[in-house]
């Protein structure tokens, strides 16, 4: 069997398929279901510095490419969250805090406050007011949150970055200027529906964030760019839902991949996930870091 | 699956914070399956069924008041069936429900009794003003009723009830009320947990079992999707009775 352990921004995986951020991530418990499941790490929902409800439902939407949601950042606040990462660590695998503020000294100041394996920075929300991609989307800012929460931890930062951009390229450049151990490309895209019964917008927000099958070229190709360019890993995250996915995406260039609205199926996707690629790579007699980025080595 | 557009043909008041909307479309729901409904421009809430095609809501927070104050003629969103449902199991079966709880095993037990499963309810509302559904479970067959206030059948809580029946011979008991009567009724009733099947409440958000809110202790159960029936044994070893999440994901006290 191939190994399927990786190093990468400063956490050793067992295997390089995580639970993505936002994804069954409230309660320790659930944390725990998915190492249980085989996740080879998993990453909390994103924890501020004050208790949040979210916005109002509806806060999810199926449509047929994919999946809409506005939850809106809901978490009891750092001061409530410790335990429940505890408990997570409890699974055996790297636990990662995603964290959310509105100025780096926010962001600091929840690092400094919160126990976990790594902190993923959450700046690429698309639609929370004050939050996520409102400042995620200027390279300056980006790199001012990474420099104060790398300064303020102990532990790796992963930087996780916004599509609603330009050049997604500028802010992976920033979050490494700002000493990021790794970035997280990409969160959803900016999107809304609207119900033509009545001319409501769904989202109880009004609009959210686009996830699942329509975005994964989106992202194979955010990663391409990030990882030709960047010496910190990529890690990619954006409509994985099986291990052919996943082969695509490592090939872009991704060291690591998050799953999120595939576990709509249920958390038997780690399991898939993880041995399929186990056995692709034993077919293609293939390391994990041959594979790796092997799409920028065509050409 | 975008929200069904659907049109509330009757409103029947059934106790004065608590009404049935009966709803133009049947989604084929089994008994204890639920229900987003998208009250348009405010919130989208779980009900479950009293009915094929009725919701029967109690007003106790904005949603619901909206959703109490629609008329004939109004529409809502909604979203489901969702969930898994009561399984009608065995030729006898026992119903244990406290107050709005009731609506969903008046549902399973017309269900039952269609199927030639006997019946027998026991039903506890706080006071006889609050009573609904009574003659839905009387038709049903045997039905003991309890009250807080004693104002009608037995004084006290439905485990006070517990006392006039032998559970040795039901071969099912369906739970479903406020969540420390169901403790309540399950802490004494330890030895039939194995056959005891649930309907509870969590804060639900996604309603997809992706977004956590929902999440039992210490298994970490997706109510929403694995739930909102469960089995009592599987609930006297979690956080059922001791606390519970509310929307922010901070543990809080249980309610009634």
């Amino acid at each position: 069997m191939p190994s399927l352990s990786v190093h990468v921004g400063g956490l050793d995986l067992k295997n390089p398929v995580l639970l993505a951020a936002g994804i069954l991530g409230t309660t320790g418990a659930s944390l725990c279901r998915a190492s249980r499941a085989g996740a080879g790490g998993v990453v909390t929902k994103s924890i501020g510095s004050v208790p949040r409800e979210g916005h109002p439902g509806p806060c999810i939407v199926h449509v047929d490419c994919g999946l809409l949601n506005a939850m809106g950042l809901p978490n009891p606040s750092y001061r409530d969250f410790q335990a429940e990462i505890d408990i997570a660590r409890s699974g055996g695998v790297p636990v990662i805090a995603s964290i959310f503020g509105s100025s780096a000294e926010e962001f600091a100041q929840i690092s400094r406050n919160l126990d976990a394996d790594a902190f993923e920075l959450n700046l690429s929300c698309p639609h929370a007011e004050k939050y996520g991609s409102e400042l995620g989307r200027y390279p300056d800012l980006v790199e001012s949150v990474t420099g104060a929460v790398k300064a303020a931890s102990r532990v790796p930062v992963w930087v996780k970055l916004t599509p609603n951009t330009a050049d997604i390229l500028d802010l992976g450049l920033a979050a490494q200027r700002g000493g990021a151990d790794a970035v997280v490309a990409i969160n959803t895209l900016k999107a809304m529906a609207i119900d033509i019964e009545t001319g409501y917008p769904i989202l109880g927000n009004r609009f959210g964030g686009l996830s699942g099958r329509a975005i994964k070229p989106v992202a194979v190709r955010a990663v391409y760019d990030l990882a030709s360019r960047l010496e910190i890993p990529v890690i990619g995250v954006g409509g994985i839902s099986s291990w052919e996915d996943a082969v695509e995406m490592i090939m872009a260039g991704a060291s690591s991949i998050q799953v999120g609205t595939a576990l709509l199926q249920g958390y038997g996707v780690f399991e898939e996930i993880v041995s399929g690629l186990s056995a692709y790579l034993e077919r293609k007699s293939l390391t994990l870091a041959e594979l790796c980025g092997m799409a920028g080595r065509r050409s | 699956m975008k929200p069904i557009n659907t049109t509330i043909l009757e409103v029947i008041a059934e106790a004065p914070l608590i009404k049935t909307l009966r709803l133009d479309m049947n989604l084929d729901p089994y008994p204890g399956q639920y229900v987003m409904v998208w009250i348009r421009g405010l919130d989208e809430v779980p009900m479950s069924f009293s009915g094929p095609d009725r919701i029967t809501v109690q007003s106790v927070g904005e949603a619901s008041e909206a959703l109490n104050s629609m008329g004939k003629g109004d529409s809502v969103g909604l979203r489901g069936p969702l969930g898994r449902g009561f399984t009608l199991l065995g030729e006898r079966i026992l119903i244990i429900g406290g107050g709005v709880g009731t609506a969903p095993l008046a549902f399973l037990g017309e269900e039952a009794a269609n199927a030639g499963i006997e019946v027998t309810s026991l039903i506890g509302y706080r006071c006889s003003s609050d009573m609904i559904f009574l003659e839905r479970f009387q038709k049903l067959g045997e039905t003991i009723v309890t009250t807080d206030d004693g104002s009608c059948g037995i004084c006290g809580r439905v485990a006070v009830g517990l006392e006039e029946l032998n559970l040795n011979e039901y071969d099912q008991i369906y739970l479903c009320g406020p969540e420390l009567m169901m403790w309540d009724v399950i802490s004494k009733t330890r030895e039939h947990a194995s056959k005891t099947q649930a309907c509870i409440n969590r804060y639900f958000k996604c309603a997809a079992g992706i977004c956590g809110s929902c999440c039992l202790d210490p298994e970490g159960l997706r109510v929403c999707v694995e739930g909102p029936v469960i089995r009592a044994d599987r609930l006297l070893e979690s956080e059922f009775g001791r606390y519970r999440r509310g929307p922010t994901g901070s543990k809080g006290p249980c309610r009634g």
